[in-house]
C-alpha cells in the first residue's frame, strides 16, 4: 500500500486535478503530438523558443493521473531552460523513473519532478510518466511524425 | 438467455458445480498479490489453466514426445493418436459434422487470417464487400483490411446502438449484391454483447452469403453448436478456454475448405512433391503445414474434456448469475458507468469511473490483488463509438465467486477514495 501512496502523492493528485499550463498555444514555435498506443493516452506539447531558450511551454491531452501530472510538472520545470538543458532533464527524469540506483541524489536534483520517483515501482506505468517527455523531445527535434512511447 | 429470462428461470441454480473443488484445480488462484488474495478477473484476455491441462501437456513432453504423422515408431504413434484425438474432442465440443472440418491453427487471429488469405484472396475482386460490425476486435478487422488492399474489396461496418447491440435492420440493409462474406464477432470482448448469430446467418444465407463467426469469447462461456448455427466458419483460441496459448481452431464447412487453396506450404500438407507439381493432402492437413503445436493441441483436448465435465450449460448459467450480481453491485458505485448494456451478454463488465482514468483504476486494483484489464482491449473502433479513450474491464469465468465481485466493488470504492 505504501508503494501506492508513493505513486499517488499529494503533489501528483494536485497536478492531475489542476494541470498547469494546460492550454493550446497560438503561434507556437514547435509542437508535437504524442500517443501511447497501448493505453490510448494522447498529449500535444507546445513550445515557444527564443534564442534557444524555452520561453513558454504548454500541453493538452487526455490520460491517466500519472501522464497528466507528469506533463504538468514537466511544463513547470522547463521555462527558462535551453533546449539542451531540457533534453538533459529528460535523461535524468528517465533514469529517475526507471533505474533503482538513481534514487535519492537524482531525485533531489530534479526538484519537484522527484515526486514521480514512485513510478519506478510500477514498470507498467513508466510509459505514462514519460509520454510528455518523449513528445517534448519530438517537438524540439522538429519531428513531424507522432511521438510514441513504443 | 436474456438477463430477465435468467432471473425467471434459474434463481436457484446458484452453484451448479462445487466451486471450491473447481478452484482447487487451478493452483494459480491460490496465491497472494501485493499481500492480498488474487482475484483474477481478466478472463476475456486469457483464462487460467487447471492442472488437468498442464498435466496433459507435461505428460506428452515427458512420455510421448515425437513428431506426428511420420515415423512408425511407438512414440510417434502415441503422439499422433493424442493429437488426432484432440481434433475429435474439438469436433464434438462444437458439434461439427466431420473431424476434417477442424483445422488446428495458432489461435483466433491466425484462423481469420487463414480464411481471409485462402477463401478471400481466391474469391474476392475489386468492389466486392466484406461486412463487419462496429464491435469487432482488431483481429477481425486488420486481416480483412489486408485482403482489401490486395483485392480492391471494401469493408462495410454495421453500426451498433448505445447499449452495444448490433442494429439488425441496418445489418439487413448493408447486405448487398456485392457482399461476399459476413465476418462478425459472436460475443464482444469489450461490451459482452452476444450477437444474434442465428439471425445474422439466416439473413446472409438468404442472399447466398457465407458467414464467419469469431467465437473467442463464446466457446469458453456457453454451449456452441456450429451445425445448429449453420455458420460457414467458426474460429476460437484455446487459451481463452482454459487451454494453452499458441493453439486454436478453425471450423470450416467441408465444401468451403475443399474449394479453398492452401494457406501455407510445407511439410505434412502434401501428398507428393516434385519440382514440377505438388499434390496437396486431404482435409484438414491441407491447412496444417509444418510440424504443428502438438502439445498445444493435446492441451486443448484436455481443456475441452475439462469444460465438458463441468457442462457448458452449467458454466453459462453460473456465469450469468455472477454477471447479474456484478451488474447489481457495481451499479451502486457512485460515478460508475457501464459500457455495454446489451440484453444478452457474456460475463464482461466494462466500465468507466467519472474523473478517473482506467489505467489508474487498474493500478490501484492490482494493489488490492485484483487483476482486471484496462485500455482499448484491441477494439479501438468501439472506444471511438462510445467516445472514450479506454475502459476498465472485469471479465468473469466459472471459477470466480460472488465474494470476489464484492472484493472488486470494495476495490473500486477505494479508487474513488484515493483519486476522487
Amino acid at each position: 500500500m505504501s508503494e501506492l501512496l508513493d505513486l499517488y502523492q499529494e503533489v501528483i493528485l494536485d497536478h492531475r486535478k489542476r494541470p498547469r499550463n494546460f492550454r493550446s498555444m497560438e503561434n507556437a514555435d514547435f509542437q508535437a503530438d504524442g500517443h501511447n498506443p497501448l493505453c490510448g493516452d494522447r498529449v500535444t506539447v507546445f513550445l515557444k523558443v527564443h534564442n534557444g531558450i524555452i520561453e513558454d511551454v504548454s500541453f493538452q491531452g487526455e490520460g491517466c493521473a500519472i501522464s497528466i501530472a507528469s506533463a504538468s510538472l514537466m511544463t513547470e520545470s522547463l521555462k527558462g531552460k535551453s533546449s539542451q538543458e531540457a533534453e538533459g532533464l529528460f535523461g535524468k527524469f528517465h533514469d529517475l523513473v526507471t533505474d533503482e540506483s538513481t534514487h535519492g541524489e537524482e531525485g533531489l536534483s530534479l526538484g519537484k519532478l522527484g515526486v514521480l520517483a514512485g513510478v519506478k515501482a510500477f514498470p507498467m506505468r513508466v510509459k505514462c510518466a514519460t509520454l510528455a517527455w518523449h513528445t517534448l523531445h519530438a517537438a524540439l527535434a522538429h519531428e513531424n511524425k507522432m511521438a510514441t512511447t513504443e | 438467455m436474456t438477463i430477465a429470462n435468467m432471473a425467471a428461470e434459474a434463481p436457484i441454480v446458484s452453484v451448479p458445480f462445487e466451486i471450491e473443488r473447481v478452484r482447487a484445480d487451478f493452483p494459480v488462484l491460490r496465491q497472494e498479490v501485493h499481500g492480498k488474495p488474487l482475484v483474477y478477473l481478466d478472463n476475456a484476455a486469457t483464462m487460467q489453466k487447471p492442472r488437468q491441462v498442464t498435466e496433459a501437456i507435461d505428460h506428452y513432453y515427458r512420455w510421448d514426445n515425437a513428431n506426428i504423422h511420420r515415423a512408425v515408431h511407438q512414440l510417434s504413434e502415441r503422439a499422433t493418436q493424442a493429437y488426432e484425438a484432440a481434433r475429435n474432442k474439438v469436433q464434438h465440443f462444437i458439434n461439427a459434422a466431420q473431424r476434417e472440418e477442424i483445422v488446428f491453427v495458432r489461435g483466433t487471429t491466425e484462423a481469420i487470417n487463414l480464411v481471409a488469405q485462402s477463401f478471400g484472396r481466391s474469391r474476392l475482386q475489386a468492389g466486392d464487400e466484406i461486412l463487419l460490425s462496429h464491435m469487432e476486435h482488431h483481429s477481425n478487422i486488420v486481416p480483412w483490411q489486408l485482403l482489401c488492399e490486395q483485392t480492391g474489396a471494401v469493408l462495410k461496418v454495421v453500426p451498433i446502438d448505445d447499449s452495444g447491440e448490433l442494429l439488425l435492420d441496418e445489418y439487413e440493409r448493408y447486405l448487398s449484391p456485392r457482399t461476399r462474406l459476413v465476418a462478425m464477432v459472436h460475443a464482444s470482448n469489450v461490451l459482452g454483447t452476444i450477437n444474434p448469430a442465428q439471425k445474422i446467418i439466416e439473413l446472409a444465407h438468404a442472399r447466398g452469403i457465407p458467414v464467419l463467426l469469431d467465437g473467442a469469447q463464446t466457446v469458453p462461456h456457453m454451449p456452441v453448436d456450429v451445425q445448429e448455427l449453420g455458420c460457414d466458419f467458426y474460429v476460437f483460441s484455446a487459451h481463452k478456454m482454459v487451454g494453452p496459448t499458441g493453439i486454436g481452431a478453425l471450423y470450416g464447412r467441408r465444401e468451403w475448405l475443399e474449394a479453398m487453396p492452401p494457406y501455407q506450404g510445407g511439410g505434412d500438407m502434401i501428398l507428393s512433391v516434385s519440382f514440377d507439381k505438388t499434390l496437396y493432402s486431404d482435409l484438414p492437413y491441407k491447412f496444417e503445414a509444418g510440424t504443428p503445436h502438438i502439445a498445444g493441441a493435446i492441451g486443448l483436448g484436455a481443456a475441452v474434456d475439462y469444460l465438458e465435465a463441468l457442462g457448458m450449460g452449467n458454466v453459462a448459467a453460473y456465469e450469468q448469475e455472477l454477471l447479474n450480481y456484478g451488474i447489481e453491485i457495481l451499479a451502486q458505485i457512485p460515478g460508475l458507468r457501464f459500457i455495454g448494456t446489451a440484453q444478452e451478454k457474456v460475463g464482461v463488465l466494462s466500465f468507466v469511473l467519472e474523473g478517473v482514468h482506467p489505467h489508474d483504476i487498474g493500478t490501484i486494483l492490482d494493489h488490492e490483488g485484483i487483476a482486471i484489464r484496462t485500455g482499448h482491449h484491441c477494439a479501438q473502433p468501439v472506444m471511438e463509438r462510445f467516445n472514450i479513450p479506454a475502459t476498465a474491464r472485469a471479465s468473469l469465468a466459472f471459477y470466480n465467486t460472488k465474494a470476489e465481485i464484492d472484493v472488486l466493488a470494495a476495490g473500486i470504492k477505494r479508487v474513488g477514495e484515493l483519486l476522487g
